[in-house]
């Protein structure tokens, strides 16, 4: 059990793809991500057996079982502390983990938010798809104010959470979010947070086709996605529209979409996703408070910040380094002892 | 190590002596205590102690909800328990005098702070008027001495400002009662030195103040009330003075060093089981991972995922957690992995009483989680058998992939005693003995990892991320028999269900046979499990001592029950069962063996004392 990282010879997507059946509905936004995982893996070579996908439960949270991985489906909500555990004491895995938004924002939240404010080396995807999924279409804690379902046949009362600021808010270190209608941005996205030292999280905006159908329709189907999602690239000027005719100021320190043309381009933020001062994140972040304004995809944050898996075995090998390896014998006399003849 | 010397013509020398220090939690009467005991543990005598606080950090000074005491019991022979009426009590307020002297053994030694005993002090504490002037000690030897004021007065002379100088009082009363039973100085001198390294002050009016205390005995003429307790007699070995967390927590780091598999701590701090979490931090050159979760959910959580990782998940907490981690143990059984679930038990239900003990759990233990999801518990009867009972826990949790709850108490937790120190090369082996290699045919006649297919102890391989081949998916989800894929299956699940049944009882196959101690032809027998050891072992040797016939059985496993139980119940006309609840065991016991078993209860937040059981089990054997 050595903390080394292995890499493998070449795989293939049928390699990461597992002999279980896929019970996710016809029609599922979870298949396209399922593919882009399996299509991504090969590519980072790592090997199959140092990976493995940890999940909760829901729909989402079926994911593990269908990849050639070890996988561990657990229970609902728990999964970034049970993969906190398991990546303290094996950083030599490239640890998993994918949930619903009920599952992670609900019963699973302070779990989320506590893994992401330590900074242990987890890839977090969460499947957004603003509904609760397996238990058959209850609103969620991502669920616009006034959705009818049948828990809120009058409409929901409850202000959502923007799985993003809430992400920002713990301090998380990466931040991104895609959508599960665009495989290759998916794909780099989830290499990118991926190959984030520390904890890296991922909003995947993912149809319900079921419960929920065309939830992010107006800002995912083809059409739409040039003057409805806002690409975030470091360096860059933010800037969108068929013709890039519109971009992102920041006002005081609030984001607001502009028109090129008034503002100039100059004026326009440029992405800096190293940022350890997340507010900037945070700003963008609230650009989009619901589905019919402009919603930046990609990378908010990818910040070097000390990871913690890492940071206890320093300690261990400090405390290795000071006093030795555990010796029993020193151990059970090291309170005042006496001797018996 | 043994100063003979000390022992003056002019003492006299009793078996055993309980002294109980009490005062205000700003006092420190936990440590005078604990230097009292480790003087005489030092000295050779053997000794059981037991720590009570106030729930409160701070509890309004002078009041009776502050009152903080420590209770230590010396003897020249073996014994099990910190004692029933103490013989000695030191009082440092009136709080502490009026909370206490009901325990006091008729004709007792009363000591007191009588600086204390001020108008303002007697009054919260609910005194019309002074109890050490009224008269109303008169059945008792009183010692009363001004120990702030001349603790101030020794310190006027080094410099030491008044008000730090009043806190080394509790070293005055300390010297008074070494001097009083005749304990060296040197080491709570010795003591004094190395605690305090650095900060002069501190060591200069500690020590003037002890010293004073112990002259105090001397000149006031105190001689007749002086007594001393002489070494007890110990198999030889080298020993060391323990309490039950540090024992628990030593247990832990043997037996993972025993397994070579490094202890993974997930825990959430919670009175009592917080010293727990405390003590294996400071381990970490064992190798130790700890992490303060978030919430005892994620205690668990985290260390069962560090088990799924292949080390040794532990997590630790009391009451109130060990019902948050439910859901999680049902997943722990379903995944059958190692892990070792600790629950250092106290009064509930809620918050209960917090600081004080209880053995109330052990349902919840057995029955608390949904659906058939057994496993298996262990309890620790002492604060030394926590190592003994820590390292049975990992034993089973490791070799039955299962997670394990370990019972410990309050009164275990913070209580101390003796404990000879194990020879390393003596304790047992354990394997983990990771699987390695595929252990299945698929239809296709290829090597395939099946991981339920079961040894003959019906645990399934450990198969830790990271082996190559051995990749498979598992969860909380009804599993195939065998091949551990998602099955909905209704024969499949009749059929898991009785192989987890039977893979738990089947634990049972590898205790060694049951003891009975006493009287095998006693016509009563005491069974019990956890902290009544002590109290129990002390109210059976008084009855047999006095004629009685009785005969007793402790239990270490609580479940699966030992085999040879059964056999053993049946053979007694009258069976009953001492719990700090209102009789769980018993409960069990009926339910398994159909056979009447009578519960003696106490639920006061303290152990039982040798003298009620006593009385309670003459009354049965009548
Ligand atoms: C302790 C517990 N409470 C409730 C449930 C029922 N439950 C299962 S999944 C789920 C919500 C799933 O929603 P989400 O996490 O958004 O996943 P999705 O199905 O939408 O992918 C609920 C409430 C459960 N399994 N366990
Ligand atoms: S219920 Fe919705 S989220 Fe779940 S599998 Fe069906 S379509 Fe997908
Ligand atoms: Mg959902």
């Amino acid at each position: 059990m050595t903390n080394t990282i292995h890499t493998t010879a070449v795989t293939t997507k049928k390699d990461w793809t597992s002999d279980q059946e896929v019970r996710w509905c016809p029609g599922c936004g979870d298949y396209s991500i399922l593919t882009a995982m399996q299509l991504l893996m090969p590519e980072t070579g790592v090997r199959r057996e140092d990976t493995v996908f940890v999940s909760g439960i829901g729909c989402a949270a079926r994911f593990p079982y269908y990849m050639n991985t070890y996988g561990l489906h657990t229970i609902h909500g728990r999964s970034p502390a049970i993969a906190t555990g398991l990546a303290m004491a094996r950083r030599d895995l490239h640890v998993w983990v994918v949930g619903g938004d009920g599952d992670m924002l609900s019963i699973g939240g302070n779990h989320l938010i506590h893994a992401l404010r330590r900074n242990v080396d987890l890839t977090i995807l969460l499947f957004n798809n603003q509904i609760y999924g397996l238990t058959k279409g209850q609103y969620s804690p991502t669920s616009e104010v006034g959705k009818v379902t049948k828990s809120t046949p009058l409409g929901s009362l409850d202000t959502p959470f923007n799985p993003i600021s809430v992400a920002l808010g713990a301090e998380a270190s990466f931040v991104a979010r895609t959508h599960d209608m665009d495989r290759a941005h998916m794909q780099e996205v989830f290499r990118r947070a991926h190959n984030h030292r520390g904890a890296a999280i991922v909003e995947v905006y993912q149809n319900c086709n079921v419960f929920n159908d065309g939830a992010f329709a107006a800002l995912t189907k083809k059409d739409a996605r040039a003057d409805m999602l806002i690409p975030l690239e470091h360096g860059k000027p933010v800037r969108f529209g068929a013709n890039q005719e519109r971009g992102v100021v920041l006002d005081d320190g609030v984001a607001r979409v502009v028109s090129v043309a008034d503002v100039g381009v100059d004026a326009l933020h440029v992405h800096d996703e190293t940022a350890a001062d997340l507010s900037v994140a945070f700003a963008l972040s609230r650009l989009a408070d619901d589905r019919s304004s402009p919603t930046p995809i990609g990378v908010y944050c990818a910040v070097d910040r000390l990871e913690y898996a890492g940071a206890v075995d320093a300690q261990i090998a400090t405390a290795q380094a000071d006093r030795g390896p555990g010796n029993l014998a020193e151990l059970f006399t090291s309170l005042p002892t006496w001797e018996v003849n | 190590m043994i100063d003979t010397k000390e022992f003056l013509p002019d003492v006299r020398e009793v078996e055993r002596i309980i002294v109980r220090f009490a005062g205000d939690s700003g006092d420190g009467m936990q440590l005078t205590g604990d230097r009292f005991t480790s003087a005489s543990a030092l000295f050779g005598n053997d000794l059981a102690t037991l720590p009570e606080f106030p729930a409160e950090i701070r509890a309004p000074a002078g009041t009776l909800a502050g009152v903080s005491a420590f209770q230590v019991h010396i003897s020249d022979h073996d014994i099990t328990t910190p004692g029933d009426a103490p013989n000695v009590l030191v009082t440092m307020n009136p709080a502490a005098m009026m909370a206490e002297l009901p325990r006091l053994e008729s004709g007792g030694t009363v000591i007191a702070n009588s600086d204390a005993f001020n108008q303002r002090n007697l009054a919260k504490a609910g005194y019309q008027t002074n109890p050490l002037e009224d008269g109303s000690l008169d059945g008792y030897t009183l010692i009363s001495a001004p120990m702030t004021d001349l603790t101030t007065q020794v310190c006027k002379d080094l410099g030491v400002k008044p008000r730090d100088a009043q806190r080394s009082k509790n070293f005055f009363a300390l010297g008074l009662v070494s001097w009083l039973f005749s304990r060296p100085t040197y080491p709570t001198l010795q003591w004094i030195r190395e605690k305090f390294a650095g900060k002069d002050a501190i060591i200069a009016a500690n020590e003037a103040a002890f010293k004073a205390g112990h002259a105090f005995g001397e000149t006031a003429e105190l001689s007749a009330s002086r007594l001393a307790v002489r070494p007890a007699r110990f198999d030889p070995g080298t020993y060391t003075n323990i309490n039950g967390n540090t024992a628990l927590s030593w247990g832990l780091i043997a037996a993972s060093q025993k397994a070579d598999i490094p202890i993974f701590l997930g825990s959430y701090p919670i009175t009592p089981a917080s010293d727990i979490l405390h003590e294996l931090a400071k381990h970490k050159n064992f190798g130790v991972r700890t992490l303060q979760a978030e919430d005892e959910i994620a205690a668990i959580g985290a260390a069962l995922g560090a088990s799924y990782g292949g080390h040794l998940g532990v997590t630790t907490t009391s009451g109130p957690g060990l019902a948050l981690k439910g859901e999680t143990l049902g997943l722990a059984v379903s995944l059958e992995l190692p892990l070792v679930v600790i629950d250092i038990q106290r009064g509930g239900p809620s918050t209960g009483l917090p600081t004080k003990t209880e053995a109330a759990d052990l349902l919840m233990a057995h029955y608390g989680r949904h659906g058939e999801a057994p496993l298996p518990i262990v309890a620790a009867n002492s604060p030394s058998d926590c190592f003994a009972a820590a390292f049975e826990a990992v034993r089973i949790a490791v070799r039955y992939r299962t997670p394990v709850i370990l019972l410990s108490d309050g009164y275990l937790a913070n209580g101390t005693e003796p404990w000879r120190l194990p020879q390393i090369a003596d304790l047992p082996n354990i394997s983990a003995d990771f699987a390695t290699s595929p252990n299945a045919l698929n239809e296709d006649g290829e090597e395939v990892f099946w991981p339920y297919m079961r040894n003959n102890d019906l645990a399934r391989p450990w198969a830790v991320p990271g082996t190559a081949g051995l990749m498979h998916r598992i969860g909380g989800i009804e599993k195939e028999d065998g091949t551990g894929n998602i099955s909905y299956d209704p024969e499949n699940h009749q059929r898991m269900v009785t192989i987890r049944d039977a893979r738990i009882k089947k634990i049972a196959d590898s205790y060694p046979p049951t003891t009975i101690e006493g009287d095998l032809d006693a016509d009563l027998l005491v069974v019990s499990w956890g902290s009544t050891w002590g109290a129990i072992t002390s109210a059976v040797g008084r009855m047999r001592r006095s004629g009685q016939k009785v005969a007793r059985v402790h239990l270490t496993n609580i479940y699966p029950l030992p085999n040879d139980l059964g056999g053993i119940l049946r053979g007694y006309q009258r069976v009953v069962v001492p719990e700090m609840n209102l009789g769980q065991l018993s409960k069990i016991l009926r339910a398994e063996y159909l056979v009447d078993a009578r519960p003696i209860s106490k639920v006061e937040g303290q152990p039982f004392t040798a003298a009620e059981l006593h009385h309670n089990l003459l009354e049965m054997n009548r």
